[in-house]
């Protein structure tokens, strides 16, 4: 050991810490530029037209944004695992649904409808983990199928029946415009919930055992994790907050049939792309995810304010979904050539 | 779990050695264990006693890796029993067989390369503040004072992408000193490492066996067993066939109770005509990797590439084949000029490449053995109707099979059944089916046993009989002395040293790849 223990401290240090910052600055970065490319937006959409800066519009944009963000942290959450659940628009559809038929046929307490909406899409998220987890087929197959599965049986469910808002308490109808000091309620639901999840990926056990599957699916196997348990958490928190974003879809709108949230799954996993969450896991946040769904909310609003053309603005999130893949691949292939550079000069 | 805290205790824990028989920390009793058809461990015993360092010997496909994983609690024993503490014990999974003290190094590391040094080390044993929250401070702290105590400079809070194999390496044993390991099973640990890492490695090993920790080392570098293990067992064919002292063995011993039979020699050289260049590598460089290599290699020669593992033997490999582009230089392939990062002209130009990492580069694991020979001869292979005429895959792959004395089950398994040493010589069989002019082999006989490793030997100073130019990367220096007609060392990016067959030694090879002044 002694011959080992004699190595000289500084100039290595100086690369380390050059190494470290160059990351550290990649990783941050992905963040801090997401809020410039949204400050933007806001900015020249505002210069067009002023109006988008007033508190009204501002409130409109948060509130369409929030359920598509509460979908896009548990998405996060999922696709850090190495995996994904496309099943969140048919489980938002479902729980709404319930929220609907709870009200109009059982007067059921407000608080006790937005339990059952979380733990019914709970229930749909165990279903999928237990899939994805036990029969070992890739969650991409999984969930494609469990959403048509889970529309189907929304659709039976139904019966082509329509929930309007007069058989909802006001109450409930008013958390979907009501706010807290200029902010919607159901923004301020949707930030709670991602900091919260947020703070457990980051600084529980249980979150970085996540990102250990994602990074390395075989190695947090060897390091003693329950691989199995911890994806099948993933995919129940996602279904949660999925069935949490059906009840604040219902407060919102106030009218729905089965076909609530159609679509919705491409939207969320474009937010959490664009938010920077690697697709093949192990890295990003569920901060940039929901910062991925407000930049393509305002993105989207911004068109409607500056009347353009409704076709572009598929058009414009599809280009922007693949300059954030492109910028992760560009990324990456900038760092590792930083990195041999560094490490090429070293011995041994 | 108590964090390793006193490593730099150099005094040998006397209480535990005077203790007449403490009995085995971990042992396996009459284990046995099958996949499929091929049984793979039968009635294996083997205990561990506190400080004790014992070598676990076999070919390839002996059953060393069936019993790792048992002891590891990757997999269970179809029959027989592991046991702690003299207690028969199920692991159901690696986390038990962890919270046992028991730590495994696995050949390749088993890292999250997104994740930094520190969480790597600590997994799922993170230090916990209030709330349970992860305490980063006392984290980084505690990894620090670990690699300290390791006498190694890195950054706990640097990610792990990016690193050299021995930095990640380091990064295993950081880990499994950081919980009370009273066991530490390293497979093939020394691999990947220069000579200085494996000094560093059995000073951990022997400290560690000083404060009675049990070790169970396995490495096909003999050398490395005698200098290290107190004890040995040999395993050939799934079972125990030795089980002493090392002391009461000798190399060839050793050798002779791993492959049941003498070996003569571990590395046979054929005296070769050698004919005109057919590799000219001019002034290539790559920007931070290789800086102006410029070698010959002629018709029936054997090149070896020495050097320290990072030096860039294997990139000037890759730049060679084509696979990362040079920023400057070029190849010529009997004095026609290679098109630049073109691994499809490299090989219309008959150069083969053997890669170092055979599970991940050389071979589609998945596939079978017949379509692994074939990949490289699918145009030959085309019937008339342009597809791929699948009794001619198999009758190439059958020919190679016998020329390489291939030992398999049938040629439709995919490769992943076949042992390290088989599923090399399916890739040298992949290439040698496309007859190259330049093969270049990286490291051709890593993890591979002892028997077949002289099989690769002779194969390899037959194919240069032949004529072939051979350029071979090597960290095994016997191996480098042994087969080489001439030795190229690297250092830092550099070629340091030519040495002819006749000035290369041991001292001479280590002296330029350690940059230290030709003497």
């Amino acid at each position: 050991m002694s011959t080992a223990q004699a190595t000289p401290a500084a100039p290595q240090d100086a690369r380390h810490e050059a190494r470290r910052s160059l990351f550290e600055t990649v990783v941050r970065a992905r963040e801090l530029s997401l809020l410039a490319v949204l400050i933007l937006v806001v900015a020249g959409t505002t210069i067009a037209e002023p109006r988008f800066l007033s508190s009204q519009s501002i409130r409109d944009i948060l509130l369409n944004v929030s359920v598509i963000a509460l979908m896009a942290v548990g998405q996060a959450v999922v696709i850090i695992t190495r995996n994904v659940d496309l099943s969140v628009g048919s489980v938002l559809g479902i729980s709404a649904f319930l929220t609907g038929v709870l009200f109009a046929d059982h007067h059921a307490a407000i608080g006790v409808v937005f339990v059952a909406g979380t733990l019914f899409g709970a229930l749909f998220g165990l279903a999928n983990g237990l899939m994805v987890a036990l029969a070992r087929v890739p969650a991409l197959v999984i969930t494609l199928g469990t959403l048509y599965v889970i529309r189907g049986i929304d659709f039976v469910w139904a019966k082509g029946r329509q929930i309007n808002a007069d058989q909802m308490p006001d109450r409930f109808l008013q958390l979907g415009s009501d706010t807290v000091l200029g902010v919607p309620v159901l923004a301020i639901i949707a930030a709670v919930a991602m900091l919260i999840v947020g703070a457990v990926m980051r600084s529980s056990r249980m979150g970085r055992e996540l990102y250990a599957i994602g990074s390395q699916p075989t190695a947090a196997n060897l390091a003693g994790i329950r691989v199995s348990r911890r994806v099948i958490g993933a995919f129940v928190v996602s279904g949660a907050l999925a069935g949490l974003a059906g009840v604040l879809f219902t407060a919102r709108f106030g009218t729905l049939d089965a076909t609530a949230g159609t679509g919705d799954e491409l939207q969320v996993v474009a937010a959490v792309v664009v938010g920077g969450v690697a697709i093949f896991g192990g890295s990003g946040s569920v901060y940039g995810a929901a910062l991925g769904a407000l930049l393509l909310g305002v993105i989207s609003s911004a068109l409607v304010i500056l009347k353009v053309n409704q076709f572009w603005e598929q058009a414009i999130d599809g280009a922007l979904l693949l300059v954030a893949i492109g910028l992760d691949r560009l990324l990456a292939l900038r760092v590792a050539a930083a990195l041999r550079a560094r490490s090429g000069r070293r011995a041994g | 779990m108590i964090i390793f805290c006193c490593f730099e205790g150099e005094e040998p824990q006397i209480n535990q050695q005077q203790t007449p028989d403490p009995g085995p920390i971990i042992a396996l009793r009459d284990a046995t264990k099958s996949y499929g058809a091929v049984r793979a461990a039968r009635g294996v015993s083997l205990a561990l006693h506190p400080g004790e360092v014992r070598a676990l010997a076999g070919e390839n496909g002996a059953g060393k890796s069936t019993l790792v994983r048992m002891l590891a609690g990757v997999q269970r024993p179809d029959s027989g029993s592991v046991e702690v503490d003299g207690e028969p014990v199920g692991f159901s999974g690696p986390a038990d067989a962890r919270d046992a003290g028991v730590a495994v190094i696995y050949q390749e590391p088993t890292l999250f390369p997104d994740l930094s040094v520190a969480e790597n080390v600590m997994m799922g044993r993170h230090p916990l503040g209030a709330l349970r929250r992860i305490d980063r401070r006392k984290l980084h702290r505690t990894v620090r004072e670990l690699m300290t105590r390791l006498g190694v400079d890195l950054d706990p809070e640097e990610p792990v992408r990016g690193l050299s194999i021995a930095d990640q390496q380091i990064i295993e044993i950081a880990k499994a000193l950081s919980f009370d390991a009273r066991v530490l099973i390293m497979d093939e640990p020394t691999a990947a490492l220069s000579g200085n890492e494996v000094e560093r490695l059995f000073g951990v090993v022997r400290t560690l066996s000083r404060r009675g920790a049990a070790v169970l080392f396995i490495s096909h570098r003999l050398d490395e067993i005698f200098t290290i293990c107190t004890t040995v067992t040999v395993l050939r064919d799934g079972e125990v066939t030795h089980d002493g002292p090392t002391a009461e063995l000798d190399t060839d011993g050793l050798v002779r109770r791993m492959v049941g039979r003498e070996l003569s020699a571990l590395f046979p050289k054929q005296a070769t005509t050698i004919g005109g260049p057919v590799l000219k590598a001019q002034r290539l460089t790559r920007e931070g990797v290789f800086t102006d290599v410029s070698f010959e290699v002629r018709r029936g020669e054997i090149v070896a590439l020495a050097g320290l593992v990072g030096a860039g033997r294997s990139e000037v490999a890759r730049g060679i084949f084509g696979i990362d582009k040079l920023d400057a230089g070029h190849v010529e392939i009997d004095g026609v000029k290679l098109k630049n990062g073109s691994p499809a002209a490299a090989m219309r130009a008959g150069v083969g490449l053997v890669p170092e990492d055979r599970r991940q580069q050389g071979l589609v694991m998945e596939l079978s053995i017949e379509r692994n020979v074939g990949l490289t001869r699918l145009h030959a292979l085309r019937t008339s109707l342009g597809v791929i005429g699948r009794g001619r895959e198999a009758a190439l792959a059958a020919d190679w099979a016998t020329k390489l004395q291939l030992k398999f089950g049938r040629l439709s398994d995919p490769v992943a059944f076949l042992s390290g040493g088989n599923q090399q010589k399916v890739v040298l069989g992949k290439w040698l089916a496309t007859n190259p002019k330049l093969l270049i082999i990286d490291e051709p006989t890593r993890g591979i046993d002892v028997g077949t490793k002289a099989e690769v030997h002779r194969l390899m100073s037959e194919l240069a009989g032949q004529g072939l130019a051979v350029l071979m990367i090597s960290s095994e220096l016997p191996e480098v002395l042994g087969m080489a007609d001439r030795v190229l060392v690297m250092h830092e990016g550099r070629l340091a040293r030519e040495l002819s067959r006749a000035e290369a030694d041991e001292e001479s090879v280590v002296r330029a790849a350690t940059g230290a002044a030709a003497a």
